[in-house]
């Protein structure tokens, strides 16, 4: 069994990754009933000894003493940071393992790639080696960050470099969080963009999400919890929103909803690498199947269900809900339109009581409607994990490399054009070292290139599928 | 004669498993209509064959489990060892702590030269056990990395190490509609690396196994363990003890040997599938009975047409008019295709064996004309029942069947190929495009004999 470690940086980073961390003690506890220290726990949290002092604390098996996330917090100002460790939370985090400055990154991504960047490389390795070190297997880098500030998206993204060349055969997947149309920062669309080319180059894979999207599901489900329908009591810890029955009790915050859904997205990414299941689906899969060209890595994630109805009996037609929900706009993650686009891959993954004839029917069903790239017409990867998440019998997780992303991309880029043509701003970023307007024109270029290759697939949509000609023997 | 099962990955750890299950449960079944010298002498040459005995007295299978993670070896140990009945051996295990990720390239060049010493001498103790080896068995699918690439090494090394042993690798077919994206190509790979290294590969098809389930034994939510009960079913309806020349009490010793020597001719021809009647749900077995007659007319047809199973069997399909040439390439596409053998073996187990009359498959019109029937058709019989069914029949060919899948796998693969859609993924690991138009050239050429018979 492997391990990952989460890297959280930044505002959103942080406090994402402090909602995935409560979610993830939360569905370990529920399945590990005895308290002993196994390998589905241990991809995520290490087991300490507490009255060690140093580093010679680890368990690595038998009981649970005191669980540490395999965690690194890094944040350019101390606020956040600060309420976490005072919080609830605070014994679940190694407090050796961050790394924090005072005066933040003023939302310019050139003071955190750049600054504080080549001022703290050697503190940030540090941090990372030690947790690789208490590893037996290191599989995969999580980092959280949101693209539009100046430290998860600066500093966010000066690590993947890093991680890259430090931990070259480790997988870096990246859950960012894109700025909407209406964001309150005004250079969000610089720093995007100067992000998007260091996530084009260094990233494994990217799981882009917008809050637009977080916010619509929590309406609908407002919708449904105020709807006063007869039979309509929902679960309550089976929100997809909510951290009820968590472990530690916390506060919930005004992002801790929509946070919450990001948690369960991961949390459901990684579940058929922790636990059992009929068939098991490792991270390096998902890299794997999903990424058939390398800059081609952005995957549009949709989570379903959201909430659990409190009536028990789950028949066969809800499980088939489950699966239309999957690819319905309403239970994105981020703003597209994946079924009027093209599928280069899809990948379906199931927790719970689900069998394979469920999946097999579903996907029969679907099949039809969805458009798939012609070298891919059976693109589908699926996975089969019997652990359900808290509160569900079942679940889905459908993750899409789907040209769909596309429009995001280009509005992001109008949105910088717009700024850059009248030199809005630009002073804050040229005045930096090592920042040129060349620096500009390369993340551009970046996305552009990205763009022209999802154009040139979407240009295929329309063309009939033929097959390539076959090698022909002489008998 | 022993043999020893190679388990590798999810797939092959998982049906492994299942076929242990099964071989031993239907060996200490009580109902096996026959007398108890028999039963004994039956129940004797399964241990042979299969298990060997531990000190307490609980039989241990002679398998070897591989796997590159730790989460599907952890289950299948403590499955078996919690019936109680039969369990693996305690250091038959060799795991490692990451997958293979569902690449070819990486089970095959990464996995294989770093943990080859491991495993195989861990295959070397357990032939070591063996009193007599009649061969390896190995267990794998070809959709994923472990299975498939890794299988592929470990098989070559198989060839290298024990060249005077057989072969024979159960592989399993994947779901036309993927189960993994990169698919055709770990399938393409395997296939044509197995094709050069493996004496016989018996092939099992998701699909087909799943429509059985589905429409035979009438299973509303089919799960993956309901699909490898139902092969390993078929596979112990080969593999369970069958009669040699002296007849009654006395069971054939070298099974592999057998089935190669009956079915595989000529080592272009490779591909052996299974079919076995009757299959249904032990509720409906309740009330049913069968004959010879009505069993081996259906299962001459399902040969003919190509099914896999005894519900909806095209009964149109007829074979040609002897003297008649039969069509090359074009043939792939015509409905009415009828299914050429090379050579079939059928196996009967139950009621009243001797008195089944198995004509039917001596027609010269089923099969290719370079062998004579006598010697492209042999039966294998024993009194002794089979998990609980008064009368079943196994039959094993070497036939065009899987003619079409192959060519669709192919066809697929090469056309992702065209595109260089995840190339980069086994480039990583040391698969160049070459290699890949190896594979394509070589399964090409099976593709056009199988066609041409």
């Amino acid at each position: 069994m492997t391990q990952s470690v989460v890297v959280q940086v930044g505002q959103c980073g942080n406090q994402i990754g402090c909602c995935f961390w409560d979610l993830a003690l939360r569905e370990h506890a529920a399945v590990n009933q005895k308290g002993i220290y196994d390998e589905a726990i241990s991809s995520f949290f290490r087991n300490v000894d507490t009255r060690v002092v140093g580093d010679g604390g680890s368990i690595s098996k038998g009981k649970i003493c005191s669980l540490k996330a395999r965690a690194v917090l890094i944040d350019m100002e101390e606020g956040v940071v600060n309420e976490i460790l005072q919080g609830p939370l605070r014994d679940v985090f190694d407090s050796k393992q961050l790394i924090t400055d005072i005066s933040g990154s003023g939302n310019n991504w050139a003071v955190g790639h750049k600054v504080f960047g080549s001022l703290y490389q050697e503190q940030i390795l540090e941090k990372l080696r030690k947790s690789a070190e208490h590893c037996d297997c290191l599989q995969c880098f999580f980092i959280i960050h949101s693209m539009g500030g100046g430290t998860g998206s600066g500093l966010g993204t000066f690590l993947l470099k890093l991680l890259e060349d430090e931990f070259p055969e480790v997988y870096r997947f990246v859950t960012s969080v894109y700025p909407s149309g209406e964001d309150d920062v005004i250079t969000s669309p610089y720093n995007s963009i100067l992000a998007m080319k260091e996530l084009n180059e260094h990233a494994d894979c990217v799981l882009p999400i917008d809050n637009q999207s977080l916010f619509d599901i929590i309406s609908k489900i407002d919708l449904m919890v105020n709807s006063g329908k007869l039979g309509t009591t929902i679960k309550p810890k089976s929100l997809v929103t909510s951290s009820a029955g968590a472990v530690k009790k916390r506060h919930q915050k005004p992002f801790d909803a929509m946070n919450n859904i990001v948690a369960n997205l991961l949390l459901n990414l990684t579940s058929s690498a922790r636990f059992e299941g009929s068939l098991n689906m490792d991270l390096n899969e998902i890299s794997m199947n999903l990424v058939p060209f390398p800059q081609l890595h952005y995957l549009v994630s949709s989570l379903t269900p959201l909430y659990t109805l409190a009536d028990v009996n789950i028949p066969t037609r809800r499980l088939d809900q489950m699966f239309s929900d999957a690819f319905s706009k309403d239970h994105q993650l981020i703003r597209a339109d994946p079924k009027h686009s093209l599928y280069l891959a899809c990948a379906l993954m199931l927790r719970g009581n689900v069998q394979v004839s469920d999946l097999r029917r579903n996907i029969e069903r679907l099949k039809p409607s969805l458009q798939f790239v012609s070298w891919n017409q059976e693109g589908w990867k699926t996975s089969l994990c019997s652990v359900p998440p808290v509160g569900h019998s079942h679940s889905l997780l459908a993750l899409a490399n789907n040209t769909c992303v596309k429009p995001t991309f280009m509005e992001l880029k109008e949105r910088f054009m717009r700024l850059y043509k009248k030199k809005a701003h630009l002073h804050h970023y040229l005045q930096i070292e090592g920042m040129e307007e060349s620096s500009f024109m390369e993340a551009v270029s970046s996305l552009s290139g990205l763009i022209e290759e999802y154009n040139q697939l979407d240009a295929t949509k329309s063309m009939p599928v033929e097959d390539f000609p076959r090698l022909s023997i002489a008998v | 004669m022993s043999i020893v099962t190679v388990q590798l990955g999810q797939c092959g750890n998982q049906i492994g498993f299942e076929v242990f299950d099964a071989l031993y449960t239907d060996s200490h079944c009580p109902q096996g209509l026959c007398s108890k010298r028999e039963n004994e002498a039956y129940q004797a040459s399964c241990k042979e064959r299969f298990f060997s005995e531990e000190e307490n007295g609980v039989p241990v299978a002679r398998a070897v489990l591989v796997d590159m993670e730790p989460k599907v070896t952890n289950q299948t140990l403590s499955k078996a060892a919690q019936s109680g009945r039969w369990k693996y051996g305690q250091h038959s295990c060799f795991c490692q702590k990451q997958g293979s990720g569902n690449n070819w390239a990486y089970g095959y060049s990464v996995h294989g030269p770093r943990h080859e010493e491991s495993i195989m001498n861990l295959i070397q103790k357990e032939v070591e056990k063996c009193d007599s080896l009649s061969g390896f068995f190995i267990i794998m699918s070809m959709a994923g990395g472990t299975g498939s690439g890794l299988g592929a090494f470990v098989t070559q090394n198989l060839q290298d190490q024990y060249s005077n042993s057989l072969k024979m690798n159960q592989i399993i077919w994947p779901y036309g509609t993927g189960e993994v994206i990169v698919q055709n190509y770990n399938s393409i790979l395997t296939l044509s690396h197995l094709y050069r290294s493996s004496d016989a590969l018996l092939v099992h098809e998701n699909d087909a196994l799943h429509k059985i389930c589905a429409k035979l034994m009438n299973i509303k939510q089919i799960s993956f363990s309901d699909i490898n009960q139902v092969l390993a079913h078929q596979l112990g309806s080969v593999f369970q003890p069958t009669y040699s020349v002296e007849g009654s009490c006395h069971y054939r010793r070298n099974p592999l040997g057998d089935l190669m020597e009956n079915l595989v001719p000529h080592p272009e021809f490779k591909m052996l599938g299974i079919r076995n009647i009757p299959q249904m749900s032990e509720n409906s077995l309740a009330y049913s009975t069968f004959t010879w007659a009505g069993l081996l007319k259906h299962l001459r047809q399902m040969l003919i047409s190509n099914s896999k199973m005894e519900e909806g069997i095209d009964w149109q399909v007829r074979p040609p008019l002897s003297g008649l040439p039969t069509l090359g390439k074009a043939s792939l596409n015509r409905g009415l295709h009828f299914n050429m053998s090379i050579a079939n073996l059928v196996i009967l187990r139950g009621k009243d064996v001797h008195s089944a009359d198995l004509g039917g498959f001596k027609d010269s019109a089923l099969y290719t004309s370079w062998l004579e029937p006598i010697n492209a058709f042999n039966v294998w019989k024993t009194q002794r029942a089979f998990s609980k069914y008064e009368k079943s029949a196994a039959l094993v060919s070497n036939s065009q069947f899987l003619l079409k899948p192959l060519d669709t796998i192919v066809g697929k693969a090469w056309n992702m190929f065209a595109s260089k859609a995840y190339i980069h993924q086994y480039t990583k690991f040391g698969i160049e495009e070459e290699d890949f138009l190896d594979s394509f050239t070589l399964l090409e050429q099976v593709v056009a004999s199988y066609c041409n018979l």
